[in-house]
């Protein structure tokens, strides 16, 4: 081993162009891992693709929602969420694991800007999930889908779908920095996603829910995004759903990602 | 002081009730080695993480070339490069791939990254692994790999915490050249060891840690002065009882003698040829048998028994599993 020296030439590290090619590089190592690590395969391939089927041929000709002709019409929207949301706790693990290896600890001792970390996971995150959509849109369609309200409303309802899922991967990865561990932040995520998905209107609609569990179903924010992207897909009035859906997102992205930043600057192995 | 290159006063850092570093000062010189040794849980992993901005200090202060590590950690972390006690490595990317994202990150182009990590590689002997994940490396590939990453934007100054662990002998020798090299060309290094012997053969200056204390500073020679004399070693025969050699040599010397893990008796002595004739006649008259007599210099063993009252670590195999993730 020996050092050649050659003065090296470096960039400005300041300003938005700075930060912007970290959160490209982060994003890129997000990427090369996505086809690499056999559960993030599963969870961007094998699991959709398994969601639309189940829950189209087991439930579908037991759920007749009013208003729509087939249940897979008015099951794909949840389905789209439910996908994200599991493919987002993922990310959560991905945080932890990068803490308990000590990899976080290598990124803040370089000169990086400091939000890039999470933010390039969650720009990664994102450009899975359009994958993901478009995936499962394709399976769909192959039996029976159709979007009904023409594309502009498909196009909106494929971007409100990302901003779901970019506050999904935000939640997740805070939850990750605040629990370390890997193995309970895959848990501990799942464990905040399902009872969240079953008592909104993913699969069912809310007016099937008992009394009390209408009330909690109508504030679900699944239940109020779902109806929104619901409502893209089938058409109808679209204003307000969506209005409330991003009402919601922006809320949560609002705390979340400074919440994030803030923990990852002072969060180090131990 | 403007000329040293790492100049650390009065630092604090605490963890609840645990003090790591009790106020800790020093000093070291542009393109010098320094060598932080300790045992486990002296303070050392600590020292390294605050000096590379990870950890903020209770008290004190300390800067890295005239920088502040708590009022300009972005100027720090653009001249620093450290090696942590973990191989912190994407295990999913390839070793260039690896490479050429701390490149990016560090603020070198697409193509000075792509080169300087084609270049490190080679230098590391990990061309032929290069396009593998680092999940397939073995574990000296893996901390290669790592100290490499540490050097992509060749830093003034490095940290590198315990990084010889987990290399097998030939990987340690070539670390060891590496890091001659560096201070050569003027790098500043800052390195944690368990390794008697590594900081012996490596550092400038050894500084000493101890429950957060700097308790001892000097080379290496210095140090052994410091703990004075020479030492006389005897190893019984076969058989032979070492408390019984131990016994019979009571008072011999200028301290008393201590019996070592492998049933050495060690005797520390002022003037150990002058004092010859009289261990050959305290044998005689005991009837006692020896297979190996002894002098010696004092060995950084005996610099940390004196200094700290307690043995450092036995076997390189012992430390390397040993590790205090602090």
């Amino acid at each position: 081993m020996s050092v050649t020296a050659t003065p090296i030439e470096r960039t400005a590290m300041a300003g938005p162009g700075w930060w912007l090619a970290n959160v490209t590089t982060i994003t890129g190592r997000n990427l090369h891992r996505l086809v690499r690590v056999p559960t993030l395969i599963a969870f961007a391939t094998a699991q959709p693709i398994l969601f639309v089927l189940l829950f189209t041929y087991a439930w579908g000709g037991a759920i007749h929602p009013p208003g729509v002709d087939t249940y897979i019409d008015y099951a794909i929207p949840g389905i789209w969420v439910l996908a994200i949301a599991f493919g987002a706790s993922q990310t959560g693990v991905a945080i932890a694991d990068d803490l308990a290896t000590g990899m976080i600890d290598r990124f803040r001792a370089l000169p990086m800007t400091r939000s890039a970390v999470l933010a390039g996971r969650t720009s990664a995150d994102a450009i899975r999930n359009l994958f993901v959509l478009a995936l499962m849109t394709g399976v769909a369609t192959a039996i029976g889908f159709r979007f009904h309200a023409g594309p502009t409303a498909a196009v909106a309802a494929v971007g409100l779908a990302l901003a779901v899922g970019l506050a999904f991967s935000w939640i997740f990865a805070l939850l990750g920095l605040l629990v370390r561990d890997p193995e309970s932040a895959g848990i501990g995520g799942l464990l905040a996603v399902i009872p969240l998905i079953f008592t909104s209107s993913t699969f069912v609609p809310v007016a099937t829910f008992p009394g009390w569990l209408q009330a909690f179903a109508k504030i679900n924010p699944i239940t109020v995004t779902v109806d929104a992207l619901r409502a893209l897909c089938l058409g109808g009035s679209t204003a307000t759903a969506v209005g409330q859906a991003l009402a919601w997102i922006g809320g949560l992205l609002a705390v979340t990602v400074p919440a994030a930043v803030i923990r990852y600057r002072h969060t180090t192995t131990t | 002081m403007a000329d040293a290159a790492i100049a650390v006063d009065g630092l604090v850092k605490r963890f609840g009730p645990v003090t790591a570093l009790a106020g800790v000062d020093l000093r070291v010189p542009a393109g010098r080695v320094l060598g932080l040794l300790g045992p486990n849980g002296a303070g050392k992993t600590t020292m390294v993480r605050v000096l590379a901005t990870l950890l903020r200090p209770d008290a004190g202060r300390a800067s890295v070339l005239g920088h502040d590590i708590t009022r300009q950690p972005g100027m720090v972390r653009r001249i620093i490069g450290l090696s942590g006690q973990y191989a912190a490595l994407d295990a999913y990317l390839t070793g260039r791939e690896n490479l050429r994202m701390i490149g990016r990150l560090s603020g070198l182009g697409r193509r000075a990254a792509r080169q300087r990590a084609d270049q490190l590689l080679d230098e590391f002997d990990l061309t032929t692994a290069a396009g593998r994940t680092a999940r397939t490396y073995s574990g000296g590939m893996r901390r290669r790999l790592d100290v490499a990453a540490s050097l992509v934007a060749q830093p003034p100054v490095l940290f590198l915490d315990e990084p010889t662990t987990g290399l097998d002998p030939r990987g340690r020798l070539g670390l060891w050249r590496l890091i001659a090299d560096l201070t050569h060309r003027g790098t500043t290094v800052l390195l944690t060891t368990q390794y008697l012997e590594e900081a012996d053969r490596l550092a400038d200056t050894i500084v000493v840690l101890d429950q957060g204390r700097l308790i001892a500073t000097g080379s290496a020679e210095q140090l052994k002065t410091q703990v004075g004399g020479d030492r006389l070693e005897l190893r019984p025969a076969p058989g032979g009882d070492p408390r019984v050699l131990a016994a019979a040599m009571v008072g011999l010397g200028t301290g008393e003698p201590t019996i070592g893990p492998d049933e050495r008796v060690v005797i520390p002595v002022a003037d150990g040829p002058a004092i010859l004739p009289e261990v050959a006649a305290r044998l005689a008259r005991g009837g006692l048998r020896v297979s190996d007599l002894a002098l010696r210099r004092p060995s950084l063993d005996d610099v940390f028994l004196t200094l700290t009252g307690q043995p450092a670590k036995a076997s390189p195999a012992e430390t390397a599993t040993v590790g205090s993730p602090r």
